[in-house]
């Protein structure tokens, strides 16, 4: 469903030339759960934003359902943004002071889905996050980190995405709450969503069922099993 | 993005900081208002005098002596030359097509006693025809009549003014006898008050016959003005040509140039004074529009300011599929949304101004639907203009950097 073919993104200021992503080519499949780990400055983030159409490689290919979207103009982006990809954050980007449920249909008015149809979707999808329409009224900053994550999820999950990118969802939050958030993530996965998540945190990378190592731009490490990564075991606890 | 949605996108943008907001909008509030408040005291000031000197008396044209130069001059020496009669209205009046009335004039101020009472009024000496030609209409009483004029009879119309200075209000007088300049009148009517105007109340008057004046208060032989009345506006050239040619001859006069006397409509005098109250419109317009720019200043600073707080709202925003155009509108809607609420408290604010302005002045205002639909566009504008810019920094911010942006 991915393929990423000989990605290179340079970023260029001034006078100096950064390599972020060197080369770098893989696929992923349907109902895959990703992590992909790394040092800070490794280019992950610069992946992720590329795998999310937030930004497009300086050279390479990357094909998305079979079509290649990296030459694509920036309001194209936004159409593949809003239909086949769901974000999830670190800090959660929720509206300030906005109610839940305006939070999570964010997505749907940018996709004019007709407001009588709004409501349900958000429930389905709150539901699925491990909330219930009670926290509808509810203000964004009301809510605890790891409902206010779940929220999120939920906004990711509402216009029905292909793949669901989450960069260290659990990165603010305690490590039991990380837990529950993860959990959710991999009932997502059982549920047939492609999930494909940065993550510093060992016990993340260890849910995975399959492992991506990034470093100064290029993939040294790519294994379906964590028990044969050594760059999981490497993370210290 | 739905319409509505776009709306509701806005109230929730305006009232999520209801004091800035507030604050913003006043800045509109107070340019719109200010532009009606002092485009209805213009146009007031305008129509009034408009009215005013159409209330002098419907397609008039007034024969002033004195030499026929620039509009000051002829009024420096109104009254001082002697160069017109009764005669020459007469031969007015007779000779020249299209002529309705001509009504001589001879005013002068004269102390008017009554009971020890007394006041210092205008005299007007004239005729019958003055009622229609200027306009005069009778409260109580009757005019000066022909044989008034032509016997010299010493009888006396008052002015509403006039009447209050010497008898009181509310008191019938005719029948009464004043006394002018120490000569016994008999007053035997009064006009209705037609409202003082630029050039001095047309209340407080006497008016006596005008031979009358001539012999016993003035001992002249001329006239201050010949009042000529046409029968319709559009021979109103026509008639001043006539009566200027008529004029040359009898005072035997070849070079127009040296004319010993004037003839002017009232149309020219309203059309030099319309230029001039429009001038000074579009000056106050101009005043108050300074404070609409800087309104519109406002309302561009705090979008700036609205766009650089937002910055990771609208990060997400394009993250979850937002095109510029969605994002740039949205800003967009909300400052033209700013200076059209703006607009239409400064509107009512304007209006209230306008109101206050008569109660407490005096002055005539005159808030006209132009004005009103001129200061809803110009807002609208303002929002737009002032607001495309913030709007277009917000629609072009890179998503990634928007994003993590602290």
């Amino acid at each position: 469903m991915i393929e990423v073919k000989n990605i290179t993104k340079i970023y260029q200021s001034a006078s100096v030339e950064t390599i972020a992503l060197k080369d770098v080519s893989f696929s992923i499949q349907e109902g895959e759960f990703v992590a992909i780990i790394g040092p800070s400055g490794s280019g992950k983030s610069t992946l992720m934003h590329i795998l999310g159409c937030l930004d497009t490689p300086t050279n390479g290919q990357y094909f998305l359902e079979g079509k290649d979207v990296s030459k694509l103009s920036e309001a194209e982006l936004a159409d593949i943004r809003k239909n086949k990809i769901g974000f999830v954050f670190q800090s959660f980007n929720l509206l300030r002071r906005t109610t839940v449920f305006r939070n999570i249909v964010l997505p749907l008015v940018y996709a004019n889905v007709p407001k009588n149809k709004r409501a349900e979707i958000a429930k389905r999808c709150l539901l699925a996050a491990g909330l219930t329409e009670k926290h509808f009224s509810h203000l964004s900053n009301q809510l605890s980190g790891g409902e206010m994550q779940r929220v999120a999820i939920a906004r990711a999950l509402v216009n029905d995405p292909l793949i669901i990118l989450a960069d260290e969802p659990t990165g603010n939050l305690d490590s039991k709450t990380g837990d529950i958030i993860l959990e959710t993530f991999r009932d997502l996965n059982k549920q047939g969503k492609t999930i494909i998540l940065i993550t510093h945190e060992k016990y993340i990378a260890e849910k995975a069922k399959r492992v991506i190592c990034i470093k100064d731009g290029e993939i040294v490490e790519d294994v379906f099993n964590h028990s044969s990564s050594k760059e999981v075991k490497k993370i210290k606890e | 993005m739905l319409i509505s949605d776009l709306f509701e996108e806005t109230y929730f943008a305006i009232t999520a900081n209801k004091a800035r907001s507030g604050l913003t909008i006043l800045g509109i509030v107070i340019g719109i208002g200010s532009v009606i408040a002092m485009v209805s005291i213009g146009q007031g000031a305008a129509g009034s005098i408009k009215s005013n000197i159409e209330a002098m008396g419907p397609n008039l044209i007034t024969v002033t002596p004195g030499s026929q130069q620039t509009f000051s001059q002829v009024m420096a020496q109104r009254g001082s030359a002697q160069t017109l009669t009764i005669e020459d209205g007469e031969a007015i009046a007779e000779n020249i097509l299209n002529v309705q009335a001509v009504a001589p004039e001879l005013s002068q101020r004269y102390q008017a006693v009554y009971m020890g009472k007394n006041t210092n009024t205008q005299i007007t000496g004239t005729t019958s025809s003055y009622l229609s030609v200027k306009n005069v209409e009778l409260a109580l009483g009757s005019f000066i009549s022909e044989l008034d004029t032509r016997l010299s009879l010493k009888v006396a119309v008052l002015g509403p003014t006039t009447r209050d200075d010497l008898f009181g209000e509310e008191v019938d007088p005719v029948g009464k006898t004043i006394r002018i300049n120490g000569i016994n009148f008999k007053v035997i009517g009064m006009t209705q008050p037609k409202g003082g105007t630029s050039f001095g109340s047309q209340d407080d008057v006497i008016f006596i016959p005008i031979t009358t004046v001539q012999k016993f208060l003035a001992g002249v032989n001329h006239v201050s003005t010949l009042n000529v009345q046409a029968i319709s506006s559009e021979v109103m050239s026509g008639v001043q040509n006539s009566i200027t040619n008529l004029l040359l001859r009898r005072h035997n006069i070849s070079d127009s140039s040296l004319a010993d006397f004037s003839v002017m409509s009232l149309e020219d005098i309203t059309e030099a004074v319309t230029s001039i109250t429009n001038t000074l419109t579009i000056l106050l317009a101009a005043i108050a529009g300074i404070s609409l720019v800087v309104g519109g200043i406002g309302i561009m600073n705090m979008m700036m300011t609205t766009v650089t707080e937002r910055t990771r709202e609208i990060g997400l925003r394009k993250a979850v599929g937002a095109k510029r155009s969605n994002i740039s509108l949205q800003f967009l809607t909300e400052s033209v949304f700013l200076t059209f609420i703006g607009g239409i408290i400064g509107i009512l604010l304007g209006i209230g101004l306008a109101y206050a302005v008569t109660i407490f002045t005096g002055m005539t205002t005159k808030v006209s639907l132009y004005s009103i639909m001129l200061a809803c566009g110009v807002s609208t504008t303002i929002g737009i203009i002032f607001g495309y810019w913030p709007a277009q920094k917000a629609a072009k911010l890179n998503p990634i950097d928007a994003l993590r942006y602290e």
